[in-house]
Formats: structure tokens, C-alpha cells, sequence
């Protein structure tokens, strides 16, 4: 069905809504958003750019500071998840929300209104049937939620939510889950919905399936929106605008650019090879990389979230063990094998928040000397370690004694970056260091990072292609688990391929 | 006295003594679904019996006594509920402790001066027409106080209740994953609260039965540890009100055993299997995933929930 | 825009204090009326209470009760700030008990040895019970509240069927107990008190070690990044299991060892388990709390615990009151304590626009 100028009102609507958070995040901003029936609506945006905020303000589960939602052309303010679920907004959350010892109709008639208190799931169990074959979902109400594969689990969240009367669905990245035939059949399931005049939000950073099921695209970007457009605009586009379209999903507003000096690229201090890594679900998500790092190099991996990085990072880190293959960190002249890593999450794993700055300081390296002699800790020359830390990378904080959960997110990255650069390891791991940072502050990092080459190697993942490619020697982009390695240096079309190829345009 | 005959009373001294291990049981398992661990049984029961003792020796009715016991329990167990779920203490622990500390020694300083009168009355004993043909098992439980048929069919209702009624899958879910509960409505805190609460009448029940079916009197400490039995006992029985009928009476059975061969077995190594079997138990379910799973400890057990992400 | 709890700063260390303080205070009260409801006069019962814990006699007992929960309570303060919640300490001492007493009169070891080894064994012994949950914890994820709790009661029925059974005494009068120990078993004591001070050196030298650990070594960075967060433990590669392990080997030592000085100091022999621990492992949880993760509050908290103790069974003799009013007392100490918790973790908070 064509909608491009349909003046039907749309079912839910957000205007100018935004939201921060304790801390300064700004979630969303002035956002404007309309949802119509029967349309897949799909919402892009790399990690961070806050469409899960916005979908929890949609569902009922965060209230909004500023703007209006409105239901039908009408003021609209749920403020419980029910009041929502009420309306009609079914969320199928990424993370699925079921209980994998119940049965799935146990877990659908969880809350349900309007059935018998007793035997609710055998009342049910008619109506999934029913929904089942409707939607071509084929979900056994009896069988237990732990022995379903993942897209079978998907369903059944979706039975969740239809059953509840959904109108608008809201799907948050439902084919990262999923293999290729599972998408087929996903977006079979989705067509259906459509023509029942559901109005559906399809979350995700795929723009070519996006192209394949959209009616209209909304791109998110640090929490606004920098594009919208109906997909028929977009597939009467010539390759260039859609190129542009990626680019603009995946890269960055402002152009930094850092003059980088040639160092000589030395011996090779990480090896992988063959590497295969299991993801949390039990799937392969690493397939097979191969790559090696040399001295002197930054080596960068670029990829849509998902598509293996943290699995390889966490295989290279020595964190998660590999299947297949090996990882090797060899012998540096003076810096031994070790290795520094910077993680994406700062904030569970990077540091302890409740820790003082000055213990989150040593949280890598209290085993050597001069922090431990040992068994026992060299306070002073601790304490010492963490006001160095703190004085020579800016690092603002009032209090060392205070716990660094009191740091500014800024700064407990710098804290956590300084750690480690500290180490002087042959290998920096570094994860979306300058993820959610300032220019400046950008612009320090980048000048830390390169100045690591001198006496080892940098890994450098980001989610931010221009970031890699200022940085990087080299590249490794990142899909479905499989690397294919970019020489730099990278012009702006070499970088616009690789935008490509992360999108699997490529 | 033939196998027969000896069997049987085995099975009714059981039936008898592990009826206010089932009650007691039955309610921590609700508590516990729904994610919460009281370890204030103890001090709950102790309330029970004696509160049970005193109402029924002050207005000479039973029954009036088992509410009051049940009430009682009701009473502590809901300021165990307000430090658990409202306060959210980091662990359910301590306040249970507190409760079972004060319990029992408030029941000791109220129950000064009553200590071993005897209750006049009591709950009333029920004969069971027909079942006294059924060999050792109907035998045993042809004539029984009416207290324990009444626990093996709240046994079975609540069984029910849990696993067959929209409320019991709410509990369940709870117990699990509160989150995913919370996102579709259900009002985590609330169900939790219930769940406290019938864990406290039902140990206020258990302690009632101590002192005005069982002994009738009141006696410090006459509770005996066993509330933390019943702590054990709803773990062997895992969580499952059905299972936890054979467990209490299981129990039952190896304690009086224990007592009629102390001349010819250490009675302390049998008495000693519940807490045993309770550890092995337990190591078995958590060490298969799949078992684990169907009968392991519920996922969110002893953790407070906060919307938030607390 | 609105009212919400905002987790402090910082605890700061008057106001945990004063906490405790209070919380005393207010139990103290609650007594009070207690008192005043059976018609008992509490400052009058305060008085004598004082003047009888004043006394050289009453300080002795207070001191003598203490020993067992500096030893305990140490332990689970230990146990406590690495998150692992140890119920069990009844378990590990009444085992030290056990190994305390085989080596008394069993073991065949000279004379001259016998209280080092005791000590030695009962340590161990308590150990291996602590280290039972935590194995179990690390490596089957068994919630350790379940496991301790349970081997407690493993613990009592062994002892008792050991004190009926295999270990009866030659002269047993009514209840059952073994052997006194030979002579070169038994702990000295200070004067006329029964104030076994070796057990009571232990208790303050592992105090001090206990505080050594948590502030000045790596075990002790290592407890505290572990129990706050596993996520970073594991970033920063350290041993969930190792560090679990030898928490619980210094916890339930220590426990072990309060056993060893009960039975070495005290009894001389083994008896009911009632009478060996009298709860000495379930009163320590509130020694441990009220000391606030400080390893020498212990020793206040432990005193004034003993007070308390040695103070109901003053009330008991004066004024024939239930001594079952300590655990009252106590149950109520632990209710405001963690009632005052939220008042210094949470502060409310006016939430506006701070940005």
C-alpha cells in the first residue's frame, strides 16, 4: 500500500520530546516521531544515539522532561508500563523478557487481563493457536521457553504482545538475533502484521533490510533526528544518496583530523588466526579472523555493533575463550606481553564506582611492583599513582578519596584510559575510547593513542568510522563475524566503501 | 508389634509431627517463588505457639487460638516484608535474623509464668470413616487432628494456586525475573508483600499446632529449631508445595525414627539428613543446567528489585 | 522533578557511629518498657545491672563471653565485606570445638604440644567448614546463606551424637558430656576469672590481621573490588574462587578457633552444643554489623555484646526475668540498625534540573 501523502492521523505521535539523564546524558533530543497503521516504521541509529530511550518513553517505562506524546491526535501521558501495554503499545525487547523455565503460554498469560484465575494457560492456549496461524508464527504454547531456539523466542514475544491487543509494535533490533532464514521468515511475519493495520517501529542499524521491509525512516543521531524520509524516496535514489544515507548513520558531524607522523611499523605483536568465538547465545559470532597487529601500527575494527567485535575483543583480551583458532601476544623488547585494554562499558567493568579514584587507579596493575611488594599493597606509592594519574591526563576530581562513581563520565573515561595507558603494555586494546567525549577531549585521546605507537601497537574498535579512519594503519571491517582487512590510508571514498561494507551494502 | 502395625504408626507419628513442618513450609515456598528468603520462621512459629497458647487458654476456644496464632505470624512477617521489599535491604538476611532472635525471646519473656500448664482445649480430632481399612497408610491416617488433613489439603490448593491460577504465574515470574514481570504490569511489590505475609500466617499456623495440637502447653524453645528445618525443607522439597507433603512427612517420620531406635542407631545421624540431603540435593539440581532450570532456586531469590535497575 | 533517595557520598564515619550508638540506645529503651510493664523499675534494674558488671566478677564474665565473639565476629566481618554472606559460624566453632577436644583426648599428641595443636586443628577444622559453602558458591553458584545455615545444623548433630556415642565420658550425671581434659589441654586463665587469655590473644592478634588484610594487602584490594562488582573482578583478572576460598579459610578459622577456646578454656570438656556455643555464632552476625566493616569496633561491639549477655542472666537471678530477654534485646538491635542503614546510604534528594 503506498502512503506517501496519506493524511490519516498517525496512531501515536512524539513532538519535541527529550529526555536526560542523572549526569548529563542527554538521551533524546526535541525529537518528533509519527507512528501510522499498517507501516513499518523503521528507526536507524548507531549505538548511543537514543532510540531505546526513546522506545522506553514509548512504552511507559521513562517519563519524558520536555515535549508531548499523543495517542490518536490526543495529549497522551503513560506513566506505568501497563498504562501503555493498555493502549496498545507492545515492546519486543532486544533483550527478550521471558522466563526460560515457564511454558510460553505460562509466560504470555503472565499479567494478561481478562483471563480465568485458574487454568489461564490452558484458556490461552486456544488464542495462541489462533495468533500462531495467523501471523504464521508457529509457537507451541506448551513447550517450555529454555528449549526454544532464538527466533522461536522472538515469536513468542510477539504473540506477547499482539495478544495484548498491540497496535503499535515496537521491535527493537529483531533481526540481530536472528540467522538468515529466521529473518526470511521474520519478515514474513512482519508483512502480515502490516496488513492487520499494525503500526510497527523496527529498530535497527541494517539499512539494507531496512530498504527491504521500510515504509518511512527515521535516523537518529546523539539523541536527534537528523533524517527522515519515506522509503520510496530513498529507492528511487541513485546509489550516491544512498551511499550518503549510510555514511550518515555510521560517521561523524565534524571532521577532526590530527597530523600523524610516520613511525616505523615493526614486528608483529598480536597474532590471530582462525579465531572462533562463541557468543552468549551459543552462536559463533567470531568466524574465522584472522589479522595481526604490529608495532608501530593502529590497527582499527570497524562494525556495526554486533557483528562479533566485543567477542573478539574479549578473545584478545583473554577474557572469553576461543573455539577455534588461537590468539597469540608475542614477546615486545621491554614491555613483555602484556596487554592494556580499555572496555566499552566504563562503568561495570572499566572501574568499581564505589571504589575511591585513587583504588580505581591500580584496578589493573596492583600486582606489580611498585604497588604490591608481596602480598601487601604499597599504599603511599598508590595514593601517589593515583594524584599522578589524575594531575598528568586532567582527570577533575575534587576528591580522590571520593568514590569515582562522583566522576563525570568524561572523567572516569580519562581515569580508565590513563590507567592504562600507563602500563606502557605492548598492546592498547582500546574500545570506543572517545565514545560520548567532547572535541577536546577527543582530540587528547587521539594524541594518546598515537603516541602508544611508538612503543607498541594499538587495537582500536570503534563504532566511529571517521575515528578509525584518522587513526588507523589499518582496518578491519567487521560483518556477520567475518573481517575483511582495509590497507590504509583512507581517502574519503576508501572510507565511504568501508561505511558500505559496514552496513552490508557491500 | 508386626512390620505392619509398626509401619503404620511410623507413618501416623509422621503425619502428626510433620504437619507443622508442612505448614510452616508452604508459606516459605510462596515467599520464596516470589523471590524472597525469610529466615525469620523461627521467630514466626515461636509467635504462633505462643500467641496460639495464650488466646486459646484466655477464651477456652481452639480455634480462636489458631487465628490468633496465624495472626501473629501474619504480624512479624510483614516487618520482615517492609525491610525486604520496601526498604530493600541489601540482604533479606539479616532482617530475618533479627526477627527470629526477637521472636523467640519475646515469646520467652511473655511466656514467663505460663510456661507448662496445659491447654484445656483444643482442636478437635477427626475419624476418617472407612480409611482405617486402607493398610498403613489409610491406618495412619484414619484418626488425625483435623489440623493435619487440613494441611495436606492446603498443600494441595496451594499447589494449585501456584501452578495452575494467573496469580501463581505472576508469583513465579516474580521469583525469576522481576523485570520482565514489572514490564508486563504486574505489580512486583505488591504480589511480594502477599507472598511475606502468607508465609507468616502459615508459620503462625505451624506454631499453633505446636502448642495447641501437638503439646498442648507452651514451652520456651518448644519450637526447637524447627523453623529451620522448614528452611531446608523447602529447598529439599523444591518449591513445590506437592513435593513438600512427602518432604514434611519424610522429615516427620526420620525424627520419630530417630527417637524409637536410639538404642540401636545413633539417633543424631538421622536426624542429621535433613540438612544433608537438603546440601546434596541442592548440588545435584544446580550442577545440570536443564535440572536446574525445572527445579533449581528461583533466579531473583534474596534479591531486592528497583525499577531503576537497582 | 521530585522527591527520591540518593545514594550518599560517602558514609561518613561519625554518622556510623552514632548509628550504632543509637541503635543501642533505642533497643535500650524498648527494654525499658518492657521492664516497666512487669513492673520492674528499669532505672533501678539499671543500677544493679551496673553495679553487677562493675564488679571484678561480672567484668571477668563480660570479658571471658567476649572472647568467643571477637573471634567470630572477626571472621564474619571478613566474610561480610567480601559480600559472602556467612551464616554459619555456629557451625565452624562448635566444629573447632570438635577438633579442639579429639586432640585433647584422643589424638595421643605430647602433652606439652597439645594446646598448639589444638588451636591448630580447630582452625582447620572450622576452616574446612567455611570453605564447603564457598566452593559450593564458586563453582555451583548455591546461594551461601542455604549452605551455611545447613552444615550449622550438620555440625550440632554431629557433636551430639560424638557426646553421646563414641566420645561418652566415663562419669556422666544426667546430661551427656565426655572426658575432662587432661590438665595439659587447659587453657590458663587470668586469676579467678575464667578469662582464657590465649584464646582472647588469637582473637586481637587476628583482629589486627583481619584489619592488615582488608587495608593493606593484595587479598584485601582484591575483596574489595570483587564484592562490589564481579564484572570488574573479572576485567581485572582476579580469582573470584581464590579470593572466595581464602576469605572463607580465615573466616571459619577463626570461628574454629572461638570452639577451641570454649572447650580448652571454659568447659574442659564437650558438651551440648547449647551450652558450648549458646549462640555465640548467630550473635556474632550482630557483633559484625554493628561494627561496621571496622575490625576494632569488633571489640566494642563484642564487649558490649557480652554485657548484654552476662546482663540477662543478672536480670535472670535479681528479678527472675526469662534471660530470653537478651535475644530480644539483640533482635532489636539488629531492627534499628537496619532501619538507621537507609538513613546513611540514601539521602533524600530534591531532584531538579542540574545540568
Amino acid at each position: 500500500m503506498e502512503k506517501t501523502s496519506d493524511p490519516r492521523i498517525p496512531v501515536v505521535s512524539l513532538r519535541g520530546v527529550t529526555k536526560t539523564f542523572p549526569g548529563c546524558v542527554v538521551a533524546n533530543e526535541d525529537v518528533d516521531l509519527d507512528l501510522h497503521a499498517g507501516e513499518v516504521h523503521a528507526l536507524l541509529g548507531e549505538n548511543g544515539a537514543g532510540k531505546s530511550t526513546l522506545m522506553n518513553i514509548l512504552s511507559g517505562m521513562v517519563r519524558p522532561d520536555r515535549g508531548e506524546l499523543l495517542f490518536e491526535g490526543k495529549r497522551w501521558n503513560p506513566r506505568t508500563p501497563r498504562q501503555a501495554i493498555e493502549r496498545g503499545i507492545g515492546m519486543v525487547h532486544q533483550h527478550f523478557m521471558l522466563i526460560p523455565s515457564h511454558s510460553v503460554a505460562e509466560n504470555i498469560a503472565l499479567g494478561l487481563k481478562g483471563l480465568p484465575l485458574f487454568l489461564p494457560a490452558r484458556k490461552i492456549e486456544g488464542r495462541i493457536r489462533e495468533f500462531s496461524a495467523r501471523y504464521a508464527l508457529d509457537v507451541d504454547p506448551n513447550a517450555r521457553v529454555w528449549q526454544l531456539s532464538v527466533g522461536e523466542r522472538q515469536r513468542v514475544e510477539i504473540i506477547k504482545v499482539l495478544l495484548r491487543g498491540a497496535r503499535v509494535l515496537i521491535l527493537d533490533e529483531p533481526t540481530s538475533v536472528l540467522t538468515p532464514d529466521e529473518i526470511d521468515r521474520f519478515f514474513c511475519i512482519l508483512g502480515r502484521m502490516k496488513n492487520e493495520g499494525k503500526a510497527i517501529v523496527f529498530i535497527t542499524h541494517k539499512l539494507g533490510e531496512v530498504m527491504e521491509v521500510a515504509d518511512r525512516i527515521t535516523i537518529l543521531r546523539k539523541g536527534r533526528v537528523t533524517a527522515h524520509m519515506e522509503a520510496s524516496e530513498i529507492r528511487r535514489m541513485g546509489t550516491a544518496a544512498r551511499h550518503e544515507l549510510a555514511f550518515r548513520m555510521v560517521g561523524r558531524e565534524v571532521f577532526l583530523s590530527i597530523g600523524r607522523d610516520r613511525v616505523e611499523r615493526g614486528e608483529p605483536i598480536l597474532s590471530v588466526k582462525d579465531l572462533r568465538v562463541f557468543g552468549d547465545r551459543g552462536r559463533e559470532t567470531v568466524n574465522g579472523v584472522s589479522f595481526s597487529v604490529h608495532r608501530g601500527e593502529v590497527f582499527g575494527v570497524v562494525g556495526v555493533a554486533g557483528n562479533g567485535q566485543r567477542e573478539l575483543v574479549e578473545a584478545v583480551t583473554g577474557l572469553r575463550p576461543a573455539c577455534g583458532g588461537c590468539v597469540s601476544l608475542h614477546e615486545s623488547a621491554g614491555t613483555g606481553t602484556e596487554c592494556a585494554y580499555i572496555p566499552e562499558d566504563r562503568l561495570h567493568m572499566g572501574a568499581v564506582p564505589d571504589l575511591t579514584v585513587t583504588d580505581n587507579s591500580i584496578l589493573t596493575t596492583y600486582r606489580a611492583s611498585p604497588f604490591s611488594k608481596g602480598p601487601f599493597l604499597n599504599i603511599p606509592a598508590i595514593r601517589e599513582w593515583g594524584a599522578s594519574l589524575a594531575s598528568r591526563f586532567n582527570i577533575a576530581a575534587s576528591d580522590l578519596n571520593a568514590p569515582a562513581r562522583q566522576l563525570s563520565g568524561g572523567n572516569l573515561q580519562r581515569l580508565i584510559l590513563a590507567r592504562e595507558l600507563s602500563r606502557n603494555a605492548s598492546l592498547l586494546v582500546a574500545e570506543q575510547p572517545t565514545h560520548g567525549l567532547d572535541v577536546g577531549s577527543t582530540e587528547e585521546i587521539w594524541k594518546y593513542l598515537l603516541d602508544q605507537r611508538r612503543s607498541g601497537a594499538v587495537l582500536l574498535v570503534s563504532g566511529d568510522l571517521s575515528e578509525a579512519c584518522e587513526l588507523s594503519d589499518r582496518i578491519g571491517v567487521m560483518f556477520k563475524g567475518v573481517m575483511t582487512i582495509v590497507e590504509g590510508p583512507f581517502t574519503e571514498e576508501k572510507s565511504r566503501e568501508i561505511g558500505l561494507m559496514m552496513t552490508g551494502l557491500r | 508389634m508386626g512390620w505392619q502395625a509398626a509401619a503404620a504408626e511410623i507413618l501416623r507419628r509422621a503425619f502428626a509431627f510433620g504437619t507443622p513442618l508442612l505448614l510452616a513450609t508452604l508459606g516459605e515456598i510462596y515467599a520464596e517463588r516470589a523471590g524472597v528468603l525469610n529466615l525469620g520462621v523461627e521467630g514466626m512459629m515461636a509467635l504462633g505457639a505462643f500467641s496460639g497458647f495464650f488466646a486459646a487458654s484466655r477464651t477456652g476456644n481452639a480455634w480462636l487460638g489458631l487465628a490468633a496464632a496465624a495472626l501473629a505470624g501474619a504480624a512479624a512477617s510483614l516487618i520482615h516484608a517492609f525491610f525486604s521489599i520496601t526498604v530493600r535491604t541489601k540482604i533479606q538476611v539479616v532482617s530475618g535474623i533479627a526477627l527470629s532472635f526477637f521472636g523467640l525471646g519475646i515469646t520467652g519473656v511473655l511466656g514467663q509464668g505460663l510456661e507448662g500448664k496445659p491447654l484445656e482445649t483444643s482442636l478437635p480430632i477427626v475419624h476418617v470413616p472407612f480409611l482405617d481399612r486402607v493398610p498403613i497408610l489409610g491406618e495412619a491416617l484414619a484418626e488425625q487432628n483435623i489440623l493435619v488433613y487440613a494441611g495436606i489439603l492446603l498443600a494441595f490448593v496451594l499447589w494449585f494456586f501456584l501452578f495452575r491460577s494467573g496469580w501463581g504465574i505472576a508469583v513465579r515470574s516474580i521469583g525469576e525475573d522481576p523485570a520482565a514481570a514489572d514490564s508486563l504490569g504486574v505489580k512486583v511489590e505488591l504480589v511480594r508483600y502477599l507472598c511475606v505475609i502468607l508465609g507468616g500466617i502459615m508459620a503462625g499456623m505451624g506454631g499453633g499446632y505446636l502448642s495447641i495440637v501437638y503439646r498442648p502447653s507452651w514451652t520456651e524453645g518448644m519450637t526447637g529449631g524447627m523453623g529451620w528445618i522448614v528452611i531446608a525443607l523447602t529447598i529439599f522439597s523444591f518449591w513445590n508445595p506437592l513435593v513438600a507433603i512427602g518432604g514434611a512427612y519424610l522429615f516427620g517420620a526420620l525424627f520419630y525414627l530417630s527417637y524409637k531406635l536410639q538404642p540401636f542407631f545413633p539417633p543424631e545421624l538421622l536426624t542429621m539428613l535433613p540438612y544433608l540431603a537438603t546440601i546434596v540435593v541442592l548440588v545435584i539440581v544446580s550442577a545440570s543446567g536443564s535440572l536446574r532450570r525445572k527445579m533449581g532456586v528461583p533466579a531473583a531469590l534474596g534479591l531486592p528489585y528497583d525499577r531503576e535497575g537497582g | 522533578m521530585g522527591l527520591y533517595l540518593v545514594k550518599r557520598a560517602r558514609n561518613s564515619r561519625p554518622v556510623v557511629i552514632g548509628l550504632s550508638l543509637l541503635s543501642v540506645l533505642f533497643a535500650s529503651l524498648v527494654i525499658g518498657v518492657i521492664f516497666l510493664a512487669y513492673r520492674i523499675d528499669p532505672l533501678e534494674a539499671a543500677a544493679v545491672l551496673l553495679k553487677e558488671l562493675m564488679s571484678r566478677y561480672g567484668l571477668g564474665e563480660v570479658v571471658w563471653q567476649s572472647i568467643p565473639l571477637i573471634l567470630c565476629g572477626g571472621g564474619l566481618l571478613l566474610a561480610f565485606s567480601a559480600s559472602f554472606w556467612n551464616i554459619g559460624a555456629e557451625g565452624q566453632l562448635l566444629m573447632g570445638a570438635l577438633a579442639a577436644t579429639w586432640t585433647a583426648l584422643f589424638s595421643g599428641i605430647p602433652g606439652f604440644l597439645r594446646v598448639p595443636a589444638l588451636f591448630l586443628l580447630a582452625f582447620g577444622a572450622g576452616a574446612l567448614w567455611g570453605i564447603i559453602p564457598a566452593v559450593l558458591k564458586t563453582k555451583f553458584r548455591i546461594p551461601e546463606v542455604i549452605t551455611t545455615l545447613m552444615l550449622n545444623y550438620v555440625a550440632l548433630n554431629l557433636v551430639l551424637y560424638l557426646i553421646h556415642g563414641p566420645w561418652k565420658g566415663e562419669k556422666v550425671y544426667g546430661f551427656a558430656y565426655t572426658d575432662t581434659f587432661p590438665a595439659s589441654a587447659w587453657l590458663p586463665v587470668i586469676g579467678p576469672t575464667r578469662i582464657h587469655w590465649p584464646t582472647l590473644a588469637l582473637g586481637l592478634a587476628l583482629l589486627f590481621a583481619v584489619d592488615l588484610i582488608l587495608k593493606r594487602t593484595r587479598l584485601g584490594y582484591e575483596i574489595k573490588v570483587v564484592s562490589r562488582s564481579l564484572d570488574a573482578g573479572r576485567y581485572a583478572k582476579i580469582s573470584y574462587f581464590r579470593t572466595i576460598f581464602l576469605v572463607m579459610v580465615v573466616s571459619g578459622g577463626m570461628a574454629g578457633l572461638a570452639g577451641a577456646g570454649e572447650v580448652a578454656g571454659v568447659h574442659h570438656l564437650l558438651r551440648h552444643p547449647d551450652q558450648v556455643s549458646l549462640g555465640y555464632g548467630y550473635t556474632a552476625i550482630v557483633v559484625a554489623w554493628l561494627a561496621r566493616g571496622n575490625p576494632y569496633a569488633i571489640v566494642a561491639s563484642s564487649v558490649l555484646m557480652g554485657m548484654i549477655l552476662v546482663a540477662g542472666d543478672v536480670i535472670q537471678v535479681s528479678y527472675g526475668f526469662p534471660s530470653s530477654l537478651v535475644k530480644v534485646f539483640t533482635g532489636l538491635i539488629l531492627f534499628f540498625l537496619i532501619a538507621g542503614d537507609l538513613l546513611i546510604t540514601y539521602r533524600v534528594a530534591w531532584k531538579g534540573r542540574d545540568c
